[in-house]
């Protein structure tokens, strides 16, 4: 095995990751505020790449300012679905919530089919297509700025939930939401905010992935799969647990394509997905009844 | 109010003589099937549009020998119990004479033993070998059979004395067939096999396999699958500085393909396309040039999006059809014994010669090895 090839795979598997740790933390946002896992993350990561490419072909703006529209109007769809899906149940048991989650996925779906139809499309890179080469491996500009995205985006998770007045608000509710009520902070606007953040991230990891895999209505499942993978790695952790699960399964998927057979790549993600809620529950970093945040 | 009397009488007698004359022409019911939803239905919508537009043309130039046309067209979703349910239906209720698709080669399989039984014409829109060999009576199919189009590569490589060849190929039907038919191949063709690496449909990230396949150095790397993994690999590709020489299927013939790995990434890459994708870079002489260039304006005129290989095979069948009912009649039989006898019938997928022994009736001609040059397609030989 030469050195150049390793590096290679761990250098595609740590650029995968990130993807992934992204779209993780997502998922464990809302799972923190609200004890739900959000099967519709992985739409709001499509439609971060849908609507992106409609601002810049329907309504023909820039990518600079296609970015952050696109990412408000995901923004605007997580809180829809919130409002319109979630808000309104009067027994919010788990189970309804995930099939809701579930549904609303389908329909989100469904819905971007209708819009834009079923092709694959791509967005430009942001800089480039001009191979940058590391040792004897070699990677793309794009892979960059979602490394660095993705390290901006958890120190400002970490900055607002351990900074701010509404991120602690947030971490309370996780712990106790009874006690959280009773001390004040408004539960359900808490439940909002964890939409919007989590829809928003979402979006911005369909943004940066977008110019490297490229994005279709149906790209939101694999990715969403394996971003939840990422957060049952991490213990559904919003913070760098996750970060470490993300990138340990892209390192993982790219090795195992590389040294043992290609076929297995998606087998390896799911057996470690079944390894980690068999033996360690709480995740890899966790301790059994650790805090969650 | 004589004369009034007199025309509507007149009027009213012309009318009911039309009606009489179409009556005993009848209408003809073609059965499609095809999976206008679901994970094909990038094959079944424009077989379904394809089918529908060409109907109404006919109808409007006055039917086949005066035979007007109705086509029945359900949606199988791809699901191949479904289409079995669907095939007896358009047989028993519909009473259709021919039935036109489906779209998947897993959803033909399922409804030979059906149209086999009922004795109804089946032209199968699907590429899988298996369809039409062994030859069936009753089934014949369009698209031309996946060896057809890996030959032509591996014949364009043995001019240019590539031996050792890397394989990526996608982890589904398509994929899967193509791997086989590659390798059977290459054993025959004195190629070897040096490295046999895959990727699943959704992957969006194939540089360790291909790290592994620049490390053992290959003349050539074949990669078969449809988009959008192939655009991914041709990034990838480029992403490692990998010079080797690569091969596409015939699954991404189409703009589409280089739009998505853009012009920079995709330049020298080469592919055996079937005509209607590289209909505008064929000498103007080729037989099939005007067809392809009406059923693609026809398509863009009715539809706003470019024709598809994939609406094509559907073209085809209903050609084949057509021409049988009006060359040997209207019966099921008959519309049968019509398509086997088909010979020369130039169309979009190529030019057809059926024959008892072959119900696919095309050959290495009906693709054209192209190379991908500043984002257009060029003519290799």
């Amino acid at each position: 095995m030469q050195f150049d090839q390793l590096l290679q795979y761990t250098l595609s598997g740590l650029s995968t990751g990130a993807i992934y740790a992204l779209i993780g933390i997502g998922f464990s946002i809302i799972y923190n505020a609200t004890g739900i896992i959000n099967f519709a993350q992985g739409e709001f990561v499509m439609l971060g790449g849908m609507l992106t490419l409609f601002f810049l072909e329907t309504l023909k703006l820039p990518l600079w300012a296609a970015i952050p529209c696109a990412v408000a109007a995901s923004t605007a769809a997580g809180m829809l679905f919130e409002r319109l899906a979630i808000r309104p149940l009067r027994r919010p048991t788990p189970i309804n919530l995930v099939i809701i989650t579930i549904g609303g996925s389908i329909l989100i779906r469904g819905l971007a089919m209708l819009l834009w139809g079923k092709d694959t499309h791509s967005i430009p890179s942001f800089s480039g297509d001009d191979p940058i080469a590391v040792g004897g491996a070699t990677i793309l500009p794009q892979h960059l700025w979602i490394m660095g995205i993705t390290l901006l985006i958890v120190a400002a998770n970490k900055f607002y939930f351990y900074h701010t007045i509404s991120g602690k608000a947030m971490r309370a509710c996780s712990y106790n939401r009874r006690a959280a009520g009773l001390v004040g902070i408004d539960v359900r606007r808490m439940v909002l905010f964890s939409f919007i953040i989590s829809s928003a991230m979402g979006s911005v990891a369909g943004i940066i992935v977008a110019p490297l895999t490229m994005t279709a209505y149906d790209v939101g499942v694999m990715l969403g799969l394996k971003g939840f993978c990422a957060a049952i790695i991490g213990g559904m952790s919003s913070g760098g647990a996750t970060v470490v699960g993300g990138l340990l399964l892209g390192v993982l998927e790219s090795l195992g394509a590389g040294l043992i057979s290609s076929g297995y790549k998606d087998a390896i993600a799911f057996i470690v997905l079944l390894l980690i809620l068999f033996v360690r529950p709480q995740g890899l970093f966790g301790k059994a009844q650790s805090e969650r945040v | 109010m004589m004369k009034r009397c007199v025309v509507v009488c007149s009027a009213v007698c012309i009318g009911l003589l039309t009606a009489a004359a179409a009556f005993a022409a009848g209408t003809l019911k073609i059965g499609g099937l095809f999976a206008v939803t679901g994970p094909a239905s990038f094959l079944g919508e424009p077989e379904k549009k394809t089918l529908e537009m060409l109907v109404r043309n006919t109808n409007s130039r006055g039917g086949i020998n005066g035979i007007k046309l109705e086509a029945v067209i359900y949606d199988t979703g791809g699901d191949a119990t479904k289409a079995v349910q669907l095939a007896t239906r358009l047989i028993k209720d519909d009473k259709v004479a021919i039935i036109i698709g489906p779209s998947t080669t897993g959803e033909s399989m399922a409804i030979i033993p059906v149209v086999e039984r009922e004795r109804i014409p089946l032209i199968s829109c699907a590429a899988g070998i298996k369809i039409t060999d062994p030859v069936k009576h009753w089934v014949f199919k369009t698209p031309a059979n996946d060896h057809i189009a890996a030959e032509k590569i591996l014949n364009y490589m043995a001019k240019h004395k590539q031996k050792t060849i890397a394989l990526l190929t996608v982890t589904d039907g398509f994929g899967a067939s193509g791997r086989e038919q590659i390798k059977a191949l290459a054993g025959k063709k004195g190629f070897r096999i040096v490295a046999d690496e895959v990727y699943g449909p959704k992957d969006t990230d194939m540089t360790a396999q291909l790290t592994k396949i620049r490390g053992i150095k290959p003349d050539a790397i074949i990669c078969w699958g449809t988009n959008p993994g192939p655009a991914v690999i041709t990034k990838n590709v480029r992403q490692l500085g990998i010079k080797v020489p690569l091969y596409m299927s015939h699954g991404v013939a189409s703009k589409r393909f280089i739009e998505l790995a853009g012009a920079a990434s995709a330049e020298g890459v080469m592919l055996p396309a079937g005509k209607l994708a590289v209909y505008d870079v064929l000498p103007k002489n080729d037989p099939q040039y005007k067809l392809l260039k009406e059923y693609d304006q026809a398509y863009k005129k009715n539809y706003g999006s470019e024709a598809s290989t994939f609406g094509g095979y559907a073209y085809d069948a209903f050609l084949l059809a057509s021409s049988a009912i009006r060359k040997a009649g209207a019966s099921p039989e008959r519309i049968r014994s019509g398509i086997e006898q088909t010979r020369n019938l130039v169309s979009i997928s190529g030019i057809f010669t059926m024959s008892p022994k072959d119900h696919n009736g095309l050959d290495l001609s009906a693709f054209e090895m192209v190379k991908i040059s500043k984002g257009d397609w060029v003519l290799i030989k």
